[in-house]
């Protein structure tokens, strides 16, 4: 077994690891680090059900080599409320009833969150289906998602009005 | 997962050096080789992680008005940086046509030319597979064979190659800046990927240890943005690999044809470059049938491999549908949505 160091910010906190180089992100998120939020779906890249933003970007966790990523910064599940208050993708979501089991939930959130800051939707529905179509439900429970998709999008627009203002 | 060396070079040379020796494989976005490892179709010693690399993300214009593209730049980053959108629409367009928005955001300019067929025979180990295992055989042929090649098979391989990004790459003349022990050098994207032959492990011109550093547009390819379109027909609207696609770019001038490039892609083990159809354009009337009869040309030499009969008809009307579209001119939000038969397109009939 080959060895490395490993730094890296999850949800804002700093740990310094040793790792095998085998391990995925993913693993090291669930096995190592304990947060189980991020799911194991089809571990190749298909399902999105590892999305997470590294550097403020959304990719699968399954297909990233934790050692290739040293000193990123991490956002998962877990780090998207502040406390008890619920971030608006996660309020909204509930609202338009966007929630898919809690398999597939976690991924599709992170990969709002993801859509969202990329800024290339906006308010186009097919935009935001093309967008979200790297997280697939074998349940195919994506009714909702769009219209929650929809109203966070709003909610930020006037939080971050505000903050302007 | 099989145990493996990890080294991450600090300087092009050192990754080179270290890539040298045979099992190695370079790793950037990791999207297709992470992959390839898990499903135990590639097993390398070492892997050298490039990622750090310096200068190999940058987007360049080059004195000639070409355009260089690091290696390293991440597809996503590439389709939406907004000034090559508007010079490159048709590659954008593919960009954001090709896998998922998570893949792009880790996927790299320098991988996409370098991920393997999607055939599923290559990825089942229990499979014979020449291009997996040379001299095994092919279970694709005979197989389940309705996605695979129409053009430049052989009976050694009838795999298609996956990329989006590759098609209008090649009908663009882009060059390859390959980097290896004997220094730099550059091959046209057409030549970089071979046909199968009888060699179908060997999927591209690159020696081992040989580093791909960037990738080259020349200048007159920006000519051709207010033409220019990529069309993708895939067994769902979103998240598929190509059936067929097809990418056009024209320049028309009084109703006629001054400019045209075209390729294919999903047809063949290399994206591919439709010349004598680009020929059979030139000069002719910017209309419907000079559009049918430049694919009946490109299609000219199609073949099936297998149940694939209904590519060639498939693939003959992409054509003529992209055509239409990119006579129609590009549209103002580059990059458009990805193609649906349920999508309309200026221009285009939906019984064309």
């Amino acid at each position: 077994m080959t060895t490395l160091p490993l730094s890296l910010t999850v949800n804002g906190h700093h740990h310094e690891l040793e790792v095998d180089t085998r391990v995925t992100l993913l693993d090291l998120l669930r096995e190592r680090l304990e947060l189980t939020g991020t799911k194991k779906g089809c571990d190749r890249g298909q399902c999105g059900a590892c999305t997470v933003l590294v550097d403020g970007k959304r990719i699968n966790s399954c297909l990233a080599l934790a050692v290739s990523h040293d000193g990123a910064e991490v956002l998962t599940i877990e780090g998207v409320a502040h406390g008890e208050e619920l971030h608006p993708v996660q309020a909204a979501f509930i609202a338009h009833d966007g929630f898919q089991c809690g398999f597939c939930t976690p991924g599709q959130i992170m990969s709002t969150l993801g859509l969202i800051a990329e800024g290339q939707a906006g308010a186009d529905p097919e935009r935001i289906r093309e967008g979200l179509s790297g997280n697939i439900c074998r349940c195919a429970a994506y009714g909702g998602i769009v219209e929650a998709v929809l109203e966070a999008q709003q909610q930020l627009a006037r939080t971050d009005r505000r903050t302007a203002a | 997962m099989r145990d493996f060396d990890f080294v991450r070079p600090a300087t092009i040379s050192e990754a080179i050096a270290a890539a040298a020796g045979p099992g190695s494989a370079y790793l950037a976005g990791g999207t297709n080789l992470l992959d390839l490892m898990k499903g135990g179709i590639t097993a390398p010693e070492r892997i050298v992680d490039i990622t750090r690399l310096p200068e190999l993300n940058r987007i360049e214009t080059l004195d000639d008005g070409g355009l260089r593209i690091g290696a390293l730049v991440r597809n996503a980053d590439l389709a939406h940086d907004p000034a090559f959108a508007k010079a490159y629409p048709a590659v954008a367009e593919a960009l954001l046509s090709g896998a998922s928005a998570q893949l792009r955001n880790a996927a790299t300019v320098g991988g996409n030319l370098l991920q393997r067929t999607r055939c599923s025979y290559f990825y089942d180990t229990a499979s014979a597979c020449n291009r997996r295992e040379p001299g095994s055989g092919c279970s694709a042929l005979g197989g389940e064979n309705r996605l695979h090649a129409i053009l430049g098979w052989s009976d050694a391989c009838i795999a298609t190659h996956p990329s989006d990004f590759c098609v209008p790459l090649v009908a663009l003349d882009a060059v390859v800046e390959i980097e290896g022990k004997q220094g730099r050098r550059h091959v046209t994207l057409e030549e970089f990927h071979r046909l199968p032959g009888d060699t179908p492990q060997r999927e591209t011109v690159l020696e081992p240890g040989e580093l791909i550093v960037a990738v080259r547009l020349p200048a007159e390819a920006a000519s051709f943005a207010a033409h220019a379109r990529y069309l993708k027909v895939r067994e769902r609207t979103s998240y598929a690999f190509a059936v067929v696609s097809a990418a056009v770019a024209l320049v028309v001038d009084g109703g006629k044809i001054r400019g045209a490039r075209l390729a294919l892609g999903g047809v063949a083990a290399k994206p591919w470059r439709a010349r004598s159809a680009e020929a059979a354009l030139l000069g002719a009337d910017a209309d419907e049938a000079s559009f049918v009869r430049a694919a009946d040309v490109a299609l000219a030499d199609a073949s099936p491999s297998g149940d694939n009969a209904f590519k060639i008809e498939l693939a003959r009307r992409i054509v003529v549908r992209a055509l239409i579209s990119a006579k129609a001119g590009t549209p103002e939000r580059i990059p458009a949505l990805p193609a649906s038969p349920f999508s309309s397109i200026p221009g285009v009939r939906h019984d064309a």
